[in-house]
């Protein structure tokens, strides 16, 4: 009856030996190689700390006034722009500026480094079917897989701070840009395809000619679901010491802190909805030729 | 010496084809190589589908097309018409078989050979515009002589007069999706005029626009050509436009080239109940010119062109005492006669079914 009720299963003491191995052998691997892996990244470290250094010491008239032409160029709306300067000068007249401009440098540098590994990664598996079959678990394991389980060995290797926190951002809010730009890719007109062909293009002149600039409102998509994402992990991210917005809630959630914990939490919300506006309003422009309006 | 070389030059200019296609086979599925053979001992292309799931694209064409003229291909849909012209630029890889443009065979081409070729010896025009809608129309226009790496000044300025030819002056800076299709097409036929190469391929470029329009663009192609002389591969399913537009047409029929040659003999003769069915509603007075219905022999009365239609020619013909004419050549030279029974039968042919009979 017990065999019935009881599933089978390694006993206890093998089940600690292999963990304490495998433990033992990933913690004997973070060993030698993590500083030379921390090495790798110190060039990421030192550009965040640097935007975050600039965006934190620049005169705030100014960085408003560069919120303003962000917003008002990608969007072209005045209201965008100035809903955009309203949220960011109440944000910081409630104390948040500082952990704003961390946040926003977080993101920004997050969202850069997703593009500049993405889009490749996306072109390759438009072009090779089989480079899409392999990458596309991968993918689907990255969206899945709970975010503390690999939180885990990028803490083990790299310790705590921002670079693992972006690496921990990144991974999270790298499938939407990938998958976006191999479908935004796949999805150009065949017939448009066949006419570049046909006047002699090479694979490169059809890439940047013909499919990417096709593809652009899709990629757009993937950027705009990838700066979602990488808010989205703010909180979190401030649990291996990611300075920011997050901080502060990850506070007000261990002390109850309401007041403290809606306000970053509030000013989080602002900015999604800033970047999400402008980066659509911005992705239907660039696709403005469709139907036919007149550019701008 | 020198002069055996000159002799084999004309005689190859005189006898040899701009565009020559041999034996081509083109069976869609992996295994297609090894049912060649079954369909060459006559295996249909709906027994190919139905025992090995393999489509028959292309059944044994042979065809040359002469330089400067324009080679209608005409056929169904799914009758293979696409798929051959696709051939010519290798945008699709043969099963088997040969394809010779200048002589040089299309098929040996290295990639980079290729990518020449279709740059500077052929260009297209697709049924559905294929435009990039990111591009404006001097964009578009220019696209293959940027493609050839040709500065964007030299291009704008180059793309710029067959901007004017094909009438769309004043557009340039449109996209695409703010012009109507007309309009669009001739964006298509200029952007494949630029870059000046000699083979023009166009595949039913004309089929997805009005009826009004399409005469238009057909005035328009004529036009060129006139100035141009292209070797032009046009694909239709529409008997009048093949009519209009040949100087030769060739009628496939589930990949098989069926008829091919003069439209007049098409239509004098034709080889099967597919192609007669085909050519059934035709006009007949408008279509068929009097070269067709030729005699030996001269006579008193007085002459017509040879290209004249029966339409044209009725009136003189019953004007005539004896009822006959003479036929002239572009020159004037007389060749033939023609009576006004021989014209008169032509026009009744479509309702006797004396011709079926003849090839059943
Ligand atoms: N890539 C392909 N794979 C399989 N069958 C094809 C493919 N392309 C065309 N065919 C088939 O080949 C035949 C000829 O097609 P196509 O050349 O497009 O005809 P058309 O242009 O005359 O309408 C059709 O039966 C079509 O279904
Ligand atoms: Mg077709």
């Amino acid at each position: 009856m017990d065999f019935l009720t009881e599933f089978p299963s390694l006993g206890k003491r093998d089940l600690r030996d292999l963990k304490k191995t495998i433990d033992g052998s990933f913690r004997e691997w973070s060993r030698t190689y993590g500083d030379a892996i921390e090495a790798f990244f110190d060039p990421l470290y030192f550009f965040l700390v640097w935007l975050e250094k600039l965006l934190i010491a620049a005169p705030w008239p100014i960085i408003l006034i560069l919120v303003a032409s962000f917003a008002y160029l990608g969007s072209r709306s005045w209201k965008l722009a100035l809903g955009s300067v309203i949220s960011f000068m109440l944000i910081g007249y409630f104390g948040m500026w500082k952990d704003m401009m961390a946040t926003i440098s977080l993101i920004s540098v997050a969202t850069l480094i997703c593009i500049a590994v993405g889009i490749p990664i996306g072109i390759l598996m438009s072009r090779y079917d089989r480079v899409q079959s392999a990458i596309t678990p991968i993918l689907d394991l990255m969206q899945t897989i709970p975010i503390f389980v690999y939180l885990l060995p990028v803490v083990m290797l790299l310790g705590i701070g921002r670079v693992p926190g972006l690496i921990a951002v990144c991974v999270y809010a790298l499938p939407p840009i990938i998958r976006l730009t191999n479908l935004g890719i796949r999805l150009v007109d065949k017939e448009i395809l066949e006419a570049a062909d046909a006047f002699g293009s090479s694979y490169r002149q059809k890439l940047f000619e013909v499919q990417l600039p096709l593809a652009l409102p899709n990629i757009f998509a993937g950027v705009n679901q990838t700066i979602m994402m990488a808010l989205a992990m703010v909180v979190i991210a401030s649990m291996i010491g990611v300075k920011g917005l997050g901080m502060p809630v990850l506070q007000a959630v261990q002390n109850q802190y309401l007041t403290l914990g809606l306000m970053n939490g509030l000013a989080i919300v602002a900015l999604a909805i800033i970047f999400d506006r402008v980066s659509q309003r911005y992705g239907q422009r660039l696709q403005a030729h469709r139907f036919g309006k007149e550019h701008e | 010496m020198d002069r055996d070389f000159k002799l084999i030059g004309l005689v190859r200019n005189m006898s040899e084809a701009k565009l020559k296609i041999k034996n081509l086979f083109k069976i869609f599925g992996n295994k297609g190589r090894s049912f060649i053979s079954s369909v060459e001992k006559g295996m249909s292309k709906q027994e190919l589908l139905d025992k090995h799931g393999h489509v028959l694209g292309l059944n044994n064409i042979n065809l040359d097309i002469s330089e400067q003229r324009i080679q209608v291909i005409m056929g169904l849909s799914g009758s293979g018409k696409s798929t051959l012209i696709r051939h010519i630029n290798r945008l699709i890889e043969p099963t088997s078989g040969e394809i010779y443009v200048d002589n040089e065979n299309v098929l040996k081409m290295s990639q980079s050979e290729l990518r020449e070729f279709r740059r500077k010896k052929t260009s297209m025009v697709f049924q559905k515009f294929a435009l990039l809608p990111h591009k404006t129309v001097a964009q578009n226009v220019a696209y293959g002589l940027t493609i050839q790496g040709v500065s964007e000044g030299e291009a704008k300025e180059r793309s710029h007069k067959w901007i004017d030819s094909v009438g769309l002056a004043g557009f340039e800076e449109r996209f695409p999706a703010q012009l109507s299709g007309g309009m669009q097409q001739r964006v298509g036929l200029a952007r494949a005029l630029a870059t000046d190469a000699p083979i023009l391929l166009m595949d039913e470029a004309f089929s997805a626009l009005d009826p009004l329009i399409r005469t238009d663009m057909q005035n328009i192609l004529l036009e060129l050509q006139k100035e141009l002389h292209k070797t032009i591969v046009f694909i239709t399913h529409d008997l009048d436009e093949a009519l209009r537009i040949g100087d030769n047409i060739a009628i496939l029929r589930d990949g098989k080239v069926i008829q091919k040659g003069d439209p007049q003999n098409i239509i004098m003769n034709p080889a099967d109940d597919y192609i007669s069915d085909f050519i059934k509603d035709i006009n007949r007075s408008k279509v068929i010119e009097i070269r067709s219905i030729m005699q030996k022999g001269t006579t008193k009365g007085s002459s017509l062109k040879s290209s004249c239609s029966l339409e044209d020619a009725l009136k003189t013909l019953n004007s005539e005492k004896d009822k006959q004419c003479n036929v002239v050549n572009e020159e004037g030279k007389k060749i033939g006669k023609v009576t006004l029974d021989a014209a008169i039968n032509a026009l009744l042919r479509d309702k006797s079914t004396k011709s079926l009979e003849k090839y059943k």
